[in-house]
């Protein structure tokens, strides 16, 4: 890795549409070197992070990422997070994610059976991670989601396990930061929006960070996530 | 040639907003004693295999591996020989 640029990877699955956006913000604003994993292919080549990104892979068939989470190059993506590797999953992808068992739980039908295309608050619920460092604790962050099936769902000793050990990163709230029902958009348990493994490599969130990274789009809370996997990559280069 | 009819249902513990919304439907159509509504998926897969046991042991890594999700379903499947 050269010490000024992160190398993402972005995993395209036929029916991923939130590629490009990914694309857009990594390499157009934030000026890393990005490249396109195509599914088919079995090598993630020499990235240091994994984008999974939203979208309908495979048409949601089954159940969504059910089908994706067999593709040829999951299999490295698998290996590569058995190793350590960075890898987050956005909408789409965080259903990937759990589908491959690299996260726990697991994303039901919206309870509201409606597909939900809006603004969401999340609120940061850790930043000592590599994805929220650039936050701050407990910060409201205005994001988008987009899907039907959203609705996080463990069973209870898992859901005490992510609590505990601060696994969960975001919390749909209201704009003050409450945590209310009324503020939960999909019936997730816990009001919960994204969550990280136990060893802090992998994260998955149903909000799309993407959409909302460039001043033309007029929200750019997102960006922050994406910069601080950069700091963090980078920090982690100076070190070693 | 061997039929596997395949049964995923949601676990009990998770809610079934469809069901819940197709339970309205059926009950504003007036019909008396609809009380719960649950849905699930239903799967036919032909597998040629040496015997019945063969068929069975295909059909529970098929379910296990991609068809049901433990997470939120469970799953059941009949095995029943296709006429040659």
């Amino acid at each position: 890795m050269k010490s000024s640029v992160v190398k993402f990877g972005i995993v395209v699955f036929p029916g991923s549409n939130c590629d490009y956006d990914c694309f857009y913000v990594l390499k157009k604003i934030l000026k890393q070197e990005v490249r396109f994993l195509w599914h088919k292919h079995s090598s993630i080549e020499d990235v240091d992070v994994i984008v999974l990104p939203g979208g309908f892979s495979y048409g949601d068939y089954l159940r969504c990422g059910a089908i994706a989470r067999f593709s040829p190059i999951m299999k490295s993506v698998i290996e590569f997070a058995g190793k350590g590797g960075t890898v987050l999953g956005i909408c789409n992808g965080f259903q990937i994610l759990c589908e491959s068992g690299l996260l726990p739980g697991a994303l039901l039908r919206n309870k509201s059976l409606k597909f939900i295309c809006d603004y969401v608050n999340i609120r940061v619920e850790n930043n000592k991670t590599i994805y929220t460092s650039a936050y701050k604790q407990g910060e409201v962050l205005k994001i988008p989601i987009a899907h039907g099936d959203g609705n996080y769902f463990a069973d209870d000793d898992t859901i005490k396990m992510l609590e505990d050990n601060g696994q969960v990163l975001f919390r749909y709230c209201e704009p003050d930061g409450r945590v209310t029902p009324n503020a939960n958009p999909n019936g997730a348990v816990n009001n919960i929006a994204g969550i990280i493994n136990e060893s802090g490599s992998i994260m998955g969130m149903m909000p799309h960070p993407e959409r909302a990274s460039d001043a033309v789009l007029r929200h750019t809370d997102g960006r922050r996530l994406f910069e601080s996997i950069i700091n963090e990559r980078l920090l982690k280069c100076l070190e070693t | 040639m061997y039929l596997a009819k395949i049964l995923i249902t949601l676990r009990k513990s998770i809610l079934d907003p469809q069901g819940k919304a197709v339970r309205h439907a059926l009950q504003s159509l007036k019909l008396s004693g609809i009380e719960e509504v649950r849905i699930g998926k239903f799967i036919e897969i032909k597998i040629s295999s040496k015997n019945k046991k063969e068929a069975e042991k295909i059909a529970e890594e098929a379910c296990k591996k991609l068809l049901a999700n433990p997470v939120m379903e469970n799953y059941t499947f009949s095995i029943e020989e296709l006429p040659a």
